[in-house]
């Protein structure tokens, strides 16, 4: 049992409630999908680029608090971002909540996700839409959507 | 607390070390009862050998051990006999069996009837049989409050339909299935019935022989037992078609080169070293639900669910899933806090000592029918009482302040 009011800052239910990013672009260089499938959580996220860097960002995201909070921090911040420094990012991310680090410099305010390091079973929420990002970022020039599950898995015929 | 409650929680040893914890998960994991905790212990210190392989005086024991828990769970499914009890990991690994062993016995076109109902251990394992055989897989459609809409049942079983397979008890919703319409209808089909129990086994010993079926599976760890414990009971006669699922030691007649021959059931079914002291201390768990008065813990389970459908009905902007009468349901209640996620509540309601789940349940058809991404669930267990209620409806009152 653990006081979740930490947890449910401010900062964390403001940035949710901007939802920075929400929507669709009208053309975007990449695009994924990436699901939660303990859960049912889901990112869509759209990118831009304009010399490898991020140009514009977009994405629809059905979760939790964390969940949207972190989608909401990508859409705000992600803009002028290459895909490296994107990825140097969500791996700062995921150790500070596995607590081997301080966080991201560069991103001070992922250190509202800090007390998310008491709950385990939360961290795919708050790294879900980094990690939908990065597979955008991926899909770049690939032409297509990338569906994906956290774990890749996809059963034919499933709904 | 309510002095039966009370005497209930002081048997299950998680309960009782944890006095301020309100247990509401049952549904996903019950607690253990300190019986099945002795058995297993006193298994693997004092008998622990491998069955049906030894000669020597503690395999027989261990042996002896294993056929006594076979018989006590065919006791609590009033089977016609112990050899009509596989045991399992569990009531996905029988579903699983069910539809790899009987489902190589169908044919291309053969109908599997279904429910949008199912837990995701009763629909992948037919979507995978579906691409593996090219069986053609039907939905029996749920109605507005998730009970499963049987209007069309003849005409769904119209066309070779050789299975269906249903849940006895909602996992989200709690509601009931009506077995006995189902099972009527598939006679009249030729079809058989596969029913996963795994909800209803922890609210009352069953008896497969009344419900009419043909399978019946459920699970160890739902019914105050160990994990990793499972049970498929089948007719013997359709036990005795069916080729094995799984190739191993235990489960063979002769082997050689050229040709292997089965075992007959239930080790047929069971290849390889079982899961001796789970089946042990779920026949210890199975063991003392046969000794409880279930009339009055239904009473009381009912009468709890009750309570928690009116107080949740009292909050505003949360829309209860299920049959509005508690009658109508097992006490699972579900529910969906509009602007609130499941996860969010669930995580508040941690912090005031209540065991919730949120999420998809397993269940993403369902919740698709019931307009829903996910939902919170209480689950009331016999080892629940009024203060559990009464610490859920407060910590709501909490999650909206945390976080709105």
């Amino acid at each position: 049992m653990n006081d979740a009011s930490a947890l449910y800052q401010d900062a964390i239910k403001q940035m949710a409630q901007a939802a920075h990013g929400h929507g669709q672009l009208e053309s975007a260089d990449g695009e994924a999908r990436l699901d939660n499938p303990l859960c049912g959580d889901r990112v869509r996220i759209q990118v831009a680029l304009d010399s490898g860097r991020i140009s514009a960002i977009a994405h629809q995201t059905k979760g939790c608090l964390l969940c949207r909070a972190a989608a909401s921090l990508l859409g705000a911040r992600a803009v002028g971002h290459n895909a490296a420094a994107i990825e140097a990012v969500a791996d700062g991310l995921d150790a500070m909540l596995k607590g081997a680090a301080p966080g991201p410099a560069a991103w001070p305010e992922l250190a509202m996700f800090v007390p998310a390091r008491a709950y385990a079973s939360r961290h795919r929420c708050v790294l879900l839409p980094f990690r939908a990002l990065q597979a955008a970022l991926g899909k770049v020039g690939a032409g297509a959507t990338a569906n994906a599950t956290e774990n890749h898995g996809e059963i034919k015929g499933a709904r | 607390m309510n002095a039966a409650v009370s005497a209930l929680r002081g048997q299950f040893p998680l309960l009782a070390a944890a006095p301020g914890l309100h247990y509401l998960d049952s549904a996903a994991t019950a607690q253990i009862h300190r019986a099945a905790l002795d058995a297993v212990i006193r298994h693997e210190t004092t008998r622990r050998a491998n069955v049906m392989r030894g000669t020597y005086a503690l395999a027989e024991a261990a042996d002896q051990a294993f056929d006594q828990a076979r018989q006590s769970a065919a006791r609590f499914l009033n089977a016609g006999s112990a050899d009509e009890i596989v045991f399992t990991s569990g009531a996905t690994a029988a579903l699983n069996l069910v539809a790899h062993a009987f489902g190589s016995t169908l044919k291309a076109g053969d109908r599997v009837l279904i429910s949008v109902a199912e837990h995701h251990s009763n629909f992948v394992p037919w979507q995978m049989l579906r691409e593996r055989t090219g069986i053609e897989l039907a939905l029996i459609p749920v109605a507005a409050d998730g009970v499963l809409d049987l209007a069309r049942l003849a005409e769904l079983m119209r066309s070779r339909c050789r299975l269906v397979a249903v849940t006895q008890c909602s996992n989200v919703t709690g509601a009931w299935t009506d077995v006995a319409a189902i099972v009527a209808a598939a006679r009249q089909a030729g079809a058989r019935v596969l029913l996963d129990g795994a909800q209803a086994v922890q609210h009352g010993p069953q008896d497969v022989r009344a419900l009419g079926v043909d399978f019946y599976a459920f699970s160890g760890h739902k019914c105050f037992g160990p994990g990793g414990i499972g049970v498929l009971w089948g007719r013997a006669e359709l036990l005795a078609q069916m080729p094995p699922f799984l190739g191993g030691g235990g489960m063979i007649g002769e082997v050689t080169f050229d040709n292997t021959t089965w075992a007959a059931p239930p080790q047929r079914f069971e290849a390889g070293t079982p899961p001796i002291a789970q089946a042990i201390g779920l026949a210890a768990a199975l063991d003392w639900m046969m000794t409880l008065d279930w009339p009055q813990i239904h009473a009381r389970e009912q009468r709890l669910g009750e309570l928690l459908i009116e107080g949740l009905q009292r909050i505003p902007q949360l829309r209860l899933l299920g049959p509005a009468a508690a009658a109508s349901r097992a006490p699972i209640v579900a529910f969906d806090i509009e602007g609130l996620h499941p996860h969010d509540i669930c995580q508040v309601l941690d912090s005031n000592g209540l065991a919730l789940r949120g999420g998809h349940h397993c269940a993403q058809p369902l919740l698709a029918a019931l307009g829903v991404d996910a939902c919170t669930r209480a689950s009331i267990a016999l080892y629940n009482d009024a203060a559990d209620i009464e610490a859920l409806l407060d910590g709501l009152v909490e999650v909206r302040r945390m976080l709105t």
